[in-house]
């Protein structure tokens, strides 16, 4: 795929597209919690990756880390601009301005984990969580042992609750180096 | 003496229980003995294992354990700080998932989004232009393909159109629907010289190739078609753009008939486009029609069949005698088709022979209509007789020409 871009093949564009959009978007979205800037960010970042095709080192992870992780500091990088200024205007404080980075950082990151999670450890929240399945009903809907039930519920929590950790450590993603 | 609780795991080795309290039991024998409490007064139910306590924290901090096992983790956790600390973690994980489902992605963001990138840095290899509409049409149905759960996939569909002289439909389901899409792309791929996913003895008719899928009973008919319909949409898109010039020419057979590459493309995308919408209909999901730029050119390849559609009615006796035949190449009597709304146009429709060319000067009838409409017409969804449309002038020839938009329609 990074070839292809670097050929400059418009098609490759359109997959890279089809493959991630859903993704940026998402994220955007979660971070910003607006459909327009999300729109915008979205915008951003596959101009970027287009551009700079070369920009990716393959070493530092899969595409969709990388993807995710440009999309991460793009929408943050929105984030505090827009409420720097609304902060200006109504006086908000840098605390303020940086709790809500925080949060939304998160928020975004946990998406991600959810989305990149083994699709068993998925399917198990999902079941526990949006349709208030007991571990015991999981289990059942699932085909598995109880016991395996609750080992993918608590692991999957382990895996989302890293969300919390990873930001609280400050190792926010590297930005794409380039802005508009 | 085994109470309803005691799914007791054993066995609990040190590592498994740091900081055990004293009332958390030693090893025991596994047992998953979920039988209903004595019904004489019992002693209290055993406590459980610290092993079993913990790997119940996930289910704990979701609020998907029985009422006793959460009181008896939460007992635990007075007691047990590596459980009460991880038990926080979980539960505060348990926040970060969100029952707002995202949003759908605005199905034009995509060609915003292109066309910025593009404009940033100009395409060394570009989509051709013709390719644009199926590379937009088939990317706006794979969205919705996603965003729909296993079942939708079988729910039914009835695929309607107009055989010449009336309207027919047959039944299938959301996936057996993509399976006719990827069969009959299958046409264009093996004119490229890419794998026909119908085989290499598959007939060219795109009803028979159709039907040999959907009766051939290997393929069960599941959301599984996605992936390879996605794939070859990909590649036909992928091959056309490095295909040199005059590619646009290459002739692809559909059996009785054949288009050269760039209108099969435009065909394939206008047939995406109307089985997207049967979809979308199906399942009760919301579908815009194409950009007025790619409606513009579906509705032009309509306006160039239709003077070779009506000379075929008249060879069936389905439509009136020619009037007035002209030299190839000459202009000669015409319907003024004006098409309203996005991708509209004007188009001047030759009426007696398919050699003849259109012309505004030689015009003796009108018909104006919306340009979903009239796609909706030769998608053969509306019958030709309940077209609502402008009509003005010979009525014969509106008629004639009415029917002839319809019978462009096939399976």
């Amino acid at each position: 795929m990074q070839q292809r871009l670097a050929r400059g093949e418009a098609a490759a564009l359109g997959e890279l597209y089809d493959r991630f959009a859903s993704l940026v978007h998402s994220q955007a979205h979660r971070v910003l919690d607006d459909d327009a800037a999300a729109d915008q960010v979205t915008r951003e970042v596959f101009g970027y990756v287009w551009e700079n095709p070369d920009a990716y080192d393959p070493k530092q992870g899969s595409m969709r880390s990388w993807v995710a992780r440009l999309t991460h500091s793009q929408a943050v990088h929105r984030l505090r601009e827009h409420e720097r200024a609304a902060a200006a205007e109504s006086g908000g404080s840098a605390e303020d301005l940086e709790q809500k980075v925080r949060r939304a950082s998160v928020a975004a990151r946990a998406d991600y984990i959810v989305t990149s999670m083994p699709a068993p450890l998925r399917a198990a929240l999902e079941l526990a969580y949006f349709q208030r399945r007991d571990y015991r009903q999981t289990a059942a809907d699932l085909g598995v042992t109880e016991d395996e039930a609750r080992r993918r519920l608590r692991l999957g929590l382990q895996l989302l609750a890293t969300a919390n950790t990873r930001v609280r450590d400050g190792s926010s993603p590297p930005g794409p180096g380039r802005r508009r | 003496m085994n109470g309803p609780l005691d799914g007791g795991r054993g066995p609990g080795g040190p590592e498994d229980m740091p900081g055990a309290a004293p009332r958390i039991p030693g090893p025991r024998a596994a047992g998953d003995d979920l039988s209903p409490p004595d019904v004489l007064p019992s002693p209290p139910p055993e406590p459980l294992a610290h092993g079993v306590l913990k790997s119940l924290l996930g289910a704990w901090a979701l609020a998907a354990c029985s009422t006793e096992e959460t009181a008896a983790v939460e007992e635990h956790l007075t007691g047990c700080a590596p459980c009460a600390e991880e038990a926080l973690r979980l539960r505060d994980a348990v926040g970060l998932l969100h029952t707002d489902r995202d949003l759908d992605l605005d199905p034009l963001l995509r060609s915003r989004v292109l066309e910025n990138c593009l404009g940033r840095r100009p395409p060394r290899i570009p989509v051709p232009a013709w390719a644009g509409a199926y590379d937009a049409e088939t990317a706006r149905l794979d969205a919705l393909l996603r965003d729909i759960g296993d079942s939708e996939w079988h729910a039914p569909v009835r695929l309607k159109w107009f055989d010449g002289e009336a309207k027919v439909s047959r039944r299938t389901t959301v996936a057996g629907v993509i399976g006719h899409l990827m069969s009959v792309d299958g046409l264009v791929a093996s004119a490229l010289g890419l794998g026909d996913p119908a085989g290499p003895d598959a007939p060219a008719s795109p009803a028979e190739r159709t039907e040999r899928l959907w009766s051939s009973g290997e393929r069960p008919a599941t959301r599984s078609v996605r992936v390879p319909w996605r794939e070859q949409g990909h590649a036909l898109v992928r091959t056309v753009s490095f295909a040199g010039l005059g590619v646009e020419q290459l002739s692809v057979s559909y059996g009785d008939f054949a288009l050269p590459l760039q209108d099969a493309m435009l065909d394939r995308a206008f047939e995406c486009w109307v089985h997207a919408d049967d979809i979308a209909a199906a399942v009760d999901y919301p579908y815009e029609p194409p950009a007025g730029a790619h409606l513009h050119r579906m509705i032009d390849l309509a306006a160039r069949l239709l003077p070779a559609a009506l000379a075929a009615r008249r060879r069936a006796g389905l439509a009136g005698p020619a009037r007035h035949l002209v030299t190839a190449g000459s202009p000669g009597r015409s319907l003024h088709l004006e098409v309203e709304g996005a991708g509209g146009g004007h188009w001047y429709i030759a009426l007696d022979s398919p050699a003849a060319v259109g012309d505004p000067e030689r015009t003796v009838a009108q018909i104006a209509l919306d340009g979903v409409e009239f796609c909706q017409l030769v998608a053969g969804h509306v019958p030709p007789a309940d077209a609502a449309a402008g009509q003005d002038g010979d009525r014969e020839a509106v008629r004639d020409v009415l029917f002839a938009a319809a019978s462009l329609s096939r399976l």
